[in-house]
C-alpha cells in the first residue's frame, strides 16, 4: 500500500529528525566530552577550578564577592565589580540589570516597607561611587549625583506643561525629610519627594552639578557587568584598591602593585578587548604571600 | 594603544579574515550543494530517512518538505521540553511550562533562539544538547538549503525542479556544519569554554560564601550557536558568561564563526549562477551595509551619550571588563546584522543611539550579511526589487541574471518584504493595546524601545533582546512565538515560490537595455533600496523610542 504523500513526507521528516538527534544531539557532544578528557584540556573543560590548600575555592573564570556575611567588603581583599544577577555572583541566577541610560528616577520605598521601591541605575551608580570613595579614601563625587549618593534629578513643573516659568521643582530621588541637593531651580524652591507623590506631570531633569567629568573611581567599579559573573576588574580599579589592601596586610604598596601586574591579562595580540585583572587569582596570590 | 585604535584593528582584523576565507569556504560550500555523488554514509542515511536522493522536487514539494521537517521538529522539541524530568541528565529540572516550551520550540526551529527562559534554571543537559543544539544545526541547514534552492531558480531554466530538500539538508549538516563545529568546539575549549556532563561543583569562596560552578556540554553547543547564526545561550547571560566566552580571543573567534557562512554564501551564488562577479556584487552590498552598521554602533557606544553613561564616564553597564566598550559594541552590531542574537553585553543598557543601532540592523531585514542562507535569500529578493525599481525608471522590462522580473516574481518579492514590518508594527501595537506592554522594565521612550525590540527581534528571527522586559507570560510567549513562526516560514514560502517561477523561465539574452547587476552602480542602488525601505517603514516607530530618548 502506498502512503499518501503528505504522510510519507512527515514520516521522512520524523526519521530524519531522529537520525539528527542521535548524531548531533548525542554522538557529537559526547565525542567532545571525550576529547575534553585530554590532559591539558580537561582542567579547562571542567571549569578552570582553582584550589587553595588543596580545597577548590572557585573558578578562575567566574567572579566572586569578597564580602563578609553581612555583605560588607572584606578590606584585605580586592573587591569585584557590582553584580546584578540574583544575590550577586550566583552562577545559578545570572543576569544583567538591563537598566537604560535614562534610568534616573527611583521608585521610593513605602515607609511601612523599607524593602519596597526600586533604585534607578543612576542612583545605584551614585551610591556605589559614594561607598567606594569612603572605602578607598577618595572623592566619590560624580556628575548627576547628589552628595548623599542618589541621582540628582528634578521633576520640573512649568506653567504651560513643557514651557513657561517653573512653578514647582521636586528632587524625586530624595525622600523627605532629606534636604534637596539644590535650594532653588529657576526661581522655584526645590522640594523633597514623598513615596506617594505623583511627579509625572513634570519634566524629569537630571542636574549635572559641578563634579569633574572623570572620577578617581573608574567606570567598571560602579557598573554591573552583563554576565553578573565578571571575574575581572580594570587595571585602574585595581590600582585604586592597592593602597588599602597593602595597608590591611602590612605589605608595601609596590609589592601589591607588582602582584597586580602578574595577574593582569593585557589585550590579547595587542588589540583584542581591554586589559583586565583577575580578582580571584590576585586575592589567592595575596593569601599565598601573607 | 587607545581603545579606539584597538577597536578599529579589531574590526579590520575580522574583515580581513572574512575576506580571506569567504572564497575557499564558499567554493567548498558550492561543491557540497552541487555534488553529484553521494557518500556511502549519506546513502545509508537516505535509506533510513526513506528518500530517493536522485529525485528532485518542484518548489511546492521542496517547500512542503521544509514545512514538514519544521513542524515535526517543533512537536518533537516541545515534547522533549515538557517531558525532560523523565529523561537522562535532567539535573532535577522540572518540565518546562507549556507556553515557554511552545515559545522555545518555535524559537529554536525558526533559527531565532529568542529565550523566554533562563538556561541554568530551566534546561537539563539532555534538553540542551539533544533538543536545542540539534535545532541549532538543522535550522541553519534549512536556511542554507532554501537559499540554494533560490539560486537554482536563477541558474536553471525551463524546469520545475529545484533540488531535493532532504539531500541538501543532510549534506549541509554533515559536510559543512558538523566538521567546522568539531574544530571550533575544540578551539573554544582551549580558551576555557566548559564541556562536561556534570551538574555543577559546589564550592566555598575565599570569604566563606558558597557558589555553584556550573557544568554542561557548552563548547559543543556554543560553536554551532555562532556558526549557525542561532544565538541561544547555554546560560542566561549568553556570550557574556565566562564559561561561554572566556577570553578576548574567544570573542573574536565567535564573531568570525558568525560571519563565516553568511559572507561565503554570495560566493556560492556566483559559482552556481556561473558568474562570480554577481556574487561579488552581492557580497559588496552586504559589506557596505555591515561596515556602516558596525561603525555607527561602535561610535555611538564609545561616545557614551546619556545621563547614566555621563555619570559613569563610559557606557559600561551590562558590559564585561575583558571585552570593554568597543568589542562589545562590535559584537552587538554583528549579532544583529546577522540573525544570530547572541550577546556579549546587554543591549538594554546601551546608550540611546547605540541601542537603536542593533534594532536598525535587524530592521534592514538581516541581509548584511544576514543569517545562514536567510541573509542571501533576503538580499537576492532585495536585488530583485532593485532591478524592478530600476526597470521602472528607464521603462524597460526588468531582468536579473537573464530572468524576467514580471508580475508574478515581483508579487512574491513584495510579499516577502511586507511580512516583517507587518509583524513588528502590529505586534508592538497589540502589546500596547492589550496592556501587555506594561511588562517592560521601563516606562516612556525606553519602554517602547523594549517592546519594539522584542517584536523586531522575533519577527526577523534574531533572538537578541532589550532584556529588561518580562516575556515569559502566556501572552508574550504566544505573540512572539507567532511572530517567529510567521516571520520565518512565510518568507521561505515566498522565496521558494519565486525560485519556482524563475526556474520555469527561458533566459532572455542580454541586450543594451539590460541593467548590469555586477557594477558599483547596482551595489549602491541595492544598498539605497534597503535603507529607503527601512526608513519609510520604521522611522516613525524609532522616532518615538530611541530617537526620542537620545536626541
Amino acid at each position: 500500500m502506498r502512503l499518501p504523500s503528505w504522510l510519507s513526507q512527515h514520516l521522512a521528516a520524523l526519521r530524519a529528525l531522529l537520525f539528527f538527534t542521535v548524531a548531533l544531539g548525542l554522538a557529537y557532544p559526547l565525542l567532545l566530552v571525550g576529547v575534553a578528557q585530554i590532559p591539558g584540556l580537561s582542567g579547562r573543560a571542567e571549569g578552570s577550578l582553582v584550589e587553595k590548600d588543596g580545597t577548590v575555592v572557585g573558578s578562575a573564570l567566574i567572579g566572586q564577592h569578597f564580602t563578609d556575611a553581612d555583605g560588607n567588603p572584606v578590606p584585605r581583599y580586592f573587591q569585584s565589580r557590582p553584580s546584578a544577577g540574583g544575590d550577586g555572583y550566583d552562577p545559578l541566577s545570572t543576569g544583567a540589570s538591563n537598566l537604560g541610560p535614562e534610568s534616573v528616577a527611583d521608585t521610593l520605598p513605602d515607609p511601612a516597607d523599607p524593602e519596597s521601591g526600586s533604585q534607578s541605575l543612576l542612583t545605584q551608580v551614585c551610591a556605589r561611587s559614594l561607598a567606594i570613595g569612603a572605602l578607598e579614601g577618595v572623592s566619590g563625587a560624580r556628575p548627576y549625583c547628589t552628595t548623599d549618593g542618589v541621582g540628582a534629578v528634578l521633576s520640573v513643573f512649568r506653567a504651560d506643561g513643557l514651557t513657561g516659568a517653573v512653578t514647582r521643582a521636586v528632587s524625586v530621588n530624595q525622600a523627605c525629610p532629606a534636604t534637596p541637593f539644590l535650594g532653588t531651580y529657576e526661581g522655584a524652591t526645590v522640594e523633597c519627594a514623598t513615596p506617594d507623590g505623583d511627579y509625572s506631570g513634570g519634566v524629569i531633569t537630571p542636574v549635572r552639578g559641578d563634579a569633574p567629568d572623570t572620577s578617581p573611581i573608574p567606570a567598571d567599579a560602579v557598573t554591573a557587568s552583563g554576565s553578573a559573573l565578571d571575574p575581572h576588574i580594570s587595571v585602574a580599579y585595581a590600582a585604586l584598591q592597592a593602597p588599602r589592601v597593602a595597608r590591611e596586610r602590612g605589605l608595601a604598596v609596590a609589592d601589591v602593585t607588582s602582584l597586580i601586574e602578574d595577574h593582569t591579562a593585557g589585550r590579547a595580540l595587542g588589540f583584542l578587548g581591554e586589559p583586565a585583572v583577575n580578582v580571584l587569582e590576585l586575592n589567592l596570590a595575596l593569601d599565598a604571600r601573607a | 594603544m587607545s581603545t579606539t585604535v584597538a577597536g578599529v584593528i579589531f574590526i579590520v582584523s575580522l574583515a580581513a579574515a572574512v575576506v580571506a576565507v569567504h572564497r575557499p569556504f564558499g567554493d567548498y560550500l558550492f561543491r557540497v550543494v552541487d555534488a553529484r555523488k553521494h557518500s556511502r554514509v549519506e546513502r545509508g542515511i537516505y535509506t533510513i530517512v526513506g528518500v530517493d536522493p536522485a529525485s528532485e522536487q518542484s518548489w511546492g514539494v521542496y517547500g512542503r518538505s521544509v514545512l514538514a521537517f519544521s513542524a515535526v521538529s517543533i512537536l518533537f522539541l516541545y515534547g522533549l521540553l515538557r517531558l525532560q524530568q523523565y529523561l537522562w541528565l535532567n539535573l532535577g529540572m522540572a518540565p518546562v511550562t507549556d507556553h515557554i516550551a511552545w515559545n522555545t520550540a518555535v524559537s529554536f526551529v525558526t533559527n531565532t533562539n529568542w529565550q523566554a527562559y533562563s538556561g541554568e534554571s530551566t534546561m537539563g543537559h539532555l534538553a540542551q544538547m539533544a533538543g536545542l543544539a540539534v535545532q541549532n544545526f538543522v535550522s541553519a541547514a534549512v536556511g542554507i538549503a532554501v537559499a540554494v534552492a533560490l539560486i537554482r531558480g536563477f541558474a536553471r531554466s525551463r524546469t520545475e525542479l529545484l533540488g531535493n530538500f532532504w539531500v541538501d539538508l543532510i549534506r549541509i549538516t554533515l559536510r559543512v556544519l558538523l566538521p567546522v563545529s568539531i574544530i571550533g568546539a575544540i578551539v573554544l575549549m582551549i580558551g576555557g569554554v566548559v564541556q562536561n556532563l556534570g551538574g555543577g561543583t559546589e564550592i566555598t569562596t575565599l570569604t566563606g560564601g558558597t557558589q555553584t560552578v556550573p557544568g554542561g556540554p557548552v563548547a559543543s553547543q556554543e560553536v554551532i550557536k555562532e556558526l549557525g547564526t542561532n544565538g541561544g545561550g547555554f546560560y542566561n547571560t549568553n556570550s557574556s558568561h565566562p564559561f561561554e566566552n572566556p577570553t578576548t580571543w574567544t570573542n573574536w573567534v565567535q564573531l568570525f564563526l558568525i560571519l563565516l557562512i553568511p559572507f561565503s554564501m554570495p560566493r556560492v551564488f556566483g559559482r552556481m549562477a556561473g558568474q562570480n562577479r554577481q556574487g561579488y556584487a552581492i557580497a559588496a552590498v552586504m559589506a557596505l551595509l555591515a561596515i556602516a552598521g558596525i561603525t555607527l554602533t561602535t561610535v555611538f557606544e564609545l561616545h557614551g551619550g546619556g545621563t547614566v553613561p555621563a555619570a559613569v564616564g563610559a557606557a559600561m553597564e551590562g558590559k564585561e571588563v575583558r571585552f570593554g566598550v568597543a568589542d562589545s559594541a562590535v559584537f552587538a552590531a554583528i549579532t544583529t546584522l546577522t540573525s544570530t542574537g547572541a550577546v556579549n553585553s546587554f543591549h538594554d543598557s546601551y546608550t540611546a543611539l547605540g541601542g537603536m543601532m542593533p534594532m536598525l540592523n535587524m530592521m534592514l531585514g538581516e541581509v548584511a550579511p544576514g543569517g545562514t542562507g536567510s541573509g542571501l535569500y533576503g538580499m537576492l529578493v532585495l536585488a530583485t526589487i532593485t532591478v524592478f525599481v530600476a526597470g521602472l525608471m528607464v521603462g524597460r522590462t526588468p531582468e536579473y541574471l537573464g530572468k524576467k522580473i514580471g508580475a508574478r516574481e515581483i508579487k512574491f518579492a513584495s510579499l516577502y518584504f511586507l511580512i516583517t514590518p507587518v509583524l513588528v508594527l502590529t505586534g508592538t501595537a497589540a502589546a500596547f493595546a492589550t496592556g501587555n506592554a506594561s511588562t517592560a522594565l521601563h516606562t516612556g521612550p525606553h519602554g517602547l524601545s523594549e517592546v519594539l525590540y522584542a517584536f523586531t527581534s522575533t519577527a526577523n528571527n534574531n533572538g537578541s533582546a532589550f532584556a529588561g522586559i518580562t516575556v515569559n507570560t502566556p501572552w508574550w510567549d504566544t505573540a512572539t512565538g507567532l511572530a517567529m513562526l510567521l516571520g520565518r516560514f512565510l518568507p521561505i514560502i515566498f522565496v521558494l515560490g519565486l525560485a519556482g517561477s524563475l526556474a520555469r523561465q527561458q533566459p532572455v539574452p542580454e541586450s543594451e537595455g539590460t541593467l548590469p547587476t555586477h557594477r558599483p552602480l547596482f551595489v549602491g542602488m541595492v544598498a539605497g533600496v534597503a535603507i529607503v525601505l527601512v526608513a519609510l517603514t520604521f522611522l516613525p516607530a524609532l522616532a518615538l523610542g530611541p530617537l526620542a530618548e537620545g536626541l
